[in-house]
């Protein structure tokens, strides 16, 4: 509860800053083959907060694909009401949510639920969330993450959040939204391009690459404060940050000392390392998510390639072998799976390899994917891409089954980063 | 265009003013010889429309100047300076040897298809081959520094050959030893 109360206020320092001026929309298209039916009842208490908190429930839930929403006919049901597992059961649903909202000691709100299985007729669990009137949402995802992990054994993505720029009437947005689009707030408005943004294994901060300089600089940017922190700008270019998974280190690419090479430096900017030496282009560093190695784009064999190497140094080995362009290597957070970008046939396409069987299957259709990002669950894979002739975002499940479009009406989003858990 | 027409209104306007008819009192008169004060007046605005609005030095920004010129274009998936801009580049090499005081930032650039953080690596590729041919001509590792745009700040923005073609390129901007310039 005390970190629920925390987030909010983070997030509402976030709005503070710089309001919305570019708001997402969703749009789904697919869905997995297997939904759950799960009914959530309409919640009890106050009744306006109440909307608030059970549709973001059910958006949550109907969005990744992996739950069908049983009609509930207007039944509500606080966390208390005794429930008639039968006649659930009947109605299709193999889980049912209810729950109240009410007014906290201290004249927040406060939503209580309870889960049920309504095969086994038992309870499965509850929880309260504290929250201000204006967060209400935030509350409605953390019962949805709740609901997720209960029901399918894995940790819910609904309350973690995204970070993307906006290109939109010559200006560059660096935005925080959450994870449905929802919420944005404006982290840094500049007249040059954002790009690489990345977020610190904490969520606090951001790296990333701004040429408000005239030339590419890393800075880390705490988001709450608004403080920004150069990383890197030494002569030359200074690009693709990526943070060590204890969030100390930053793995960097650098052509100070000639073509575009890997480096790492302290979070602070101190401590400059070099990682690796080639007669080519290394970049796009990635760290696995056990720390131990990092994945990179090279040109070292003629056509960039996925290679990877200790995280500090050594041999290299190359992963891709398929195709003359392979590019942008993401590790997912379950250390299972590569996330890349294969040019097949002209076309930029995601692609993701099974790191045991080193299998890679093609993801999308589309023509010119960019930068993909998974959920810290590692289900979905978040990439920048072209519809129409404007750029969207489109989150795809990593079995290609489900896809989501995120798009901004007024203007290209692009370099899509999304965020951990909440912790 | 913007950078050169702003001193030259600013030359047109004080020369106007030298010219504004003398208050009556000596207009009557015959004009005594003061060693041509009125003329001196006319000199100064050469100094001022001498110097653009970025502090730079005419022979840099005048359009007849072979040293306004500050594109050099490459082929697609080529990284070496062509044979055409050898003596564009040749002329800033002098310029930069002539002139040990200003400093250069060559920005590279690619066209928009595949990976932006790639593609800034490529553009680097482009402005590290004019760096190349800028120090061999004697200009100094200290004068010159080299990055890249990638894909982010196309000249033309649409999306065909032509528009990419336009797009594969490394630029050169200035800075004088005050200071004052394009970067």
């Amino acid at each position: 509860m005390h970190r629920i109360t925390r987030r909010c206020f983070l997030v509402f320092g976030l709005l503070a800053a710089g309001l919305a001026q570019a708001q997402l929309s969703i749009e789904i298209t697919g869905a997995g083959a297997n939904r759950i039916p799960v009914a959530i009842a309409d919640f009890l208490g106050d009744p306006t907060a109440s909307r608030v908190v059970t549709a973001t429930v059910r958006s949550d839930l109907e969005r990744s694909g992996l739950f069908k929403l049983v009609e509930t006919s207007g039944a509500a049901l606080d966390e208390n009401s005794p429930i008639n597992h039968g006649d659930w059961k009947s109605k299709g649903a193999d889980a049912l949510a209810s729950g109240s909202l009410g007014r906290s000691p201290d004249g927040r709100m406060e939503a209580r639920f309870r889960l049920y299985d309504t095969q086994k007729a038992v309870a499965l669990g509850g929880a309260a969330y504290i929250t201000s009137n204006e967060q209400l949402r935030i509350a409605g995802h953390r019962i949805a993450d709740y609901i997720y992990e209960k029901l399918t054994g894995e940790k819910g993505v609904f309350s973690t959040r995204i970070a993307y720029v906006v290109k939109t009437r010559g200006q560059f947005l660096l935005q925080i939204a959450d994870a449905d689009g929802q919420g944005a707030a404006t982290a840094l408005t500049s007249i040059e391009p954002i790009i690489s943004p990345v977020w610190s294994p904490d969520g606090s901060k951001l790296a990333y690459v701004s040429f408000e300089k005239k030339k590419p600089v890393i800075y880390v940017h705490s988001l709450a404060s608004g403080q920004r922190r150069i990383v890197a700008n030494f002569k030359g270019s200074n690009s693709a940050p990526a943070w060590s998974p204890d969030g100390r280190r930053l793995a960097v690419v650098l052509s100070k000392d000639g073509n575009s090479q890997l480096y790492a430096v302290n979070a602070d900017g101190s401590g400059l390392q070099r990682l690796a030496q080639s007669g080519g282009i290394d970049t796009e560093p990635r760290f696995a998510p056990d720390g131990a190695s990092i994945y990179f784009t090279s040109d070292r064999g003629g056509s960039p390639q996925i290679y990877r190497i200790g995280a500090n140094g050594g041999d290299a080995q190359r992963v891709t072998f398929e195709g003359s362009y392979n590019v942008s290597p993401r590790p997912s957070p379950d250390g299972k799976s590569l996330a890349f970008i294969a040019r097949r046939e002209g076309r930029f396409q995601l692609a993701v390899m099974d790191l045991a069987s080193r299998q890679v299957q093609v993801l999308t259709d589309s023509h010119k994917d960019e930068s993909p990002s998974f959920a810290p669950n590692s289900r979905m894979i978040l990439i920048a891409t072209e519809v129409g002739g404007r750029g969207v975002l489109s989150a795809v499940s990593s079995d290609g089954r489900i896809k989501q479009r995120l798009s901004v009406a007024a203007g290209d989003v692009r370099e899509p980063a999304w965020g951990p858990f909440y912790h | 265009m913007n950078k050169l027409l702003i001193p030259a209104l600013l030359a047109a306007l004080i020369v106007g003013c030298s010219s504004t008819p003398l208050p009556d009192e000596t207009s009557g008169a015959p004009v005594e010889s003061r060693s041509g004060s009125t003329t001196n007046t006319n000199v100064a605005p050469v100094v001022a429309g001498g110097v653009d609005a970025n502090g730079l030095p005419r022979e840099l920004t005048d359009p007849k100047s072979t040293l306004a010129k500050r594109s050099i274009y490459f082929d697609l998936d080529k990284y070496e300076v062509k044979d055409e801009y050898k003596d564009l580049v040749a002329a800033h090499a002098k310029y930069l040897v002539a002139h040990r005081d200003f400093k250069v930032l060559l920005q590279g650039n690619t066209d928009e298809r595949g990976s932006r953080e790639y593609n800034l690596s490529l553009g680097q590729k482009r402005s590290d081959a004019v760096k190349r041919s800028l120090t061999l001509l004697g200009a100094r590792e200290e004068q010159i520094e080299s990055v890249s745009l990638g894909e982010e700040k196309p000249k033309n923005a649409g999306h065909d050959e032509s528009a990419w073609s336009e797009n594969r390129r490394a630029d050169i901007l200035y800075k004088a030893a005050d200071g004052r310039g394009e970067f």
